[in-house]
């Protein structure tokens, strides 16, 4: 059993599944749990991007 | 004039004033927990929040297998290699179902395998956070 993803697909289920856990795990009640976990899954996306972008910068 | 007893937060409680829905004892919600990802808050009657544990939990592990990613087994080599090992253990039943059926040999000659390594590491470490939130649950600390 195999599994293709680009490497940002692979980032953003990895985000997805992390920021489930934090949100739930980490607030009380089921909305503080929604926007905290929302919260993390946007602050892993917007920091994949920026290290994307260092990256290059750096590279260049 | 509030009373200050009823206005105290969850955190606050004492932790013996704490009672599992179903009577478990917080020991035994953990291991529940950290076995079979979501167990610990399902079995307090944490039916959605178990369940969404559960899927992304079992999510981040199968998709590492997927990505043929590398199980560690027990070793005392490398220190890198010792601490995958206890993450990987984090991830409770499905750990020794990987090792058992002998899945996450690992590639090295795909990028996307390393990434798979990381998903396992991480999906047991996540595990271990559900497992102590489901104690936390018991004990009273938390909702």
């Amino acid at each position: 059993m195999t599994f293709e993803l680009s490497h940002y697909n692979a980032a953003l289920l990895f985000a997805l599944c992390a920021s489930t856990v934090f949100g739930i795990t980490q607030r009380n009640t089921p909305k503080d749990m929604f926007r905290y976990g929302a919260y993390c899954f946007v602050l892993f996306a917007v920091g994949v991007i920026v290290a994307s972008w260092a990256m290059w910068v750096i590279k260049h | 004039m509030a009373n200050p007893q009823s206005t105290a937060k969850v955190s606050q409680r004492p932790a013996s004033a704490a009672v599992t829905t179903t009577g478990s004892s917080p020991a035994m919600v953990t291991l529940a927990g950290w076995l079979v990802p979501g167990l610990g808050h399902i079995l307090q009657g944490r039916w959605i929040r178990g369940i969404l544990l559960m899927l992304a939990v079992f999510t981040m592990f199968f998709a590492g297998l997927g990505m043929q990613g590398k199980v560690y087994s027990f070793n005392t080599g490398d220190l890198l290699d010792i601490l995958g090992f206890v993450g990987d253990l984090g991830a409770g039943v499905v750990y020794f179902l990987a090792r058992s059926m002998d899945w996450g040999a690992g590639n090295i000659h795909r990028a996307v395998a390393d990434y798979g390594t990381k998903y396992i590491v991480v999906a047991g470490l996540l595990n271990v956070v559900a497992a102590i939130d489901a104690y936390h649950i018991a004990i009273g600390k938390k909702q």
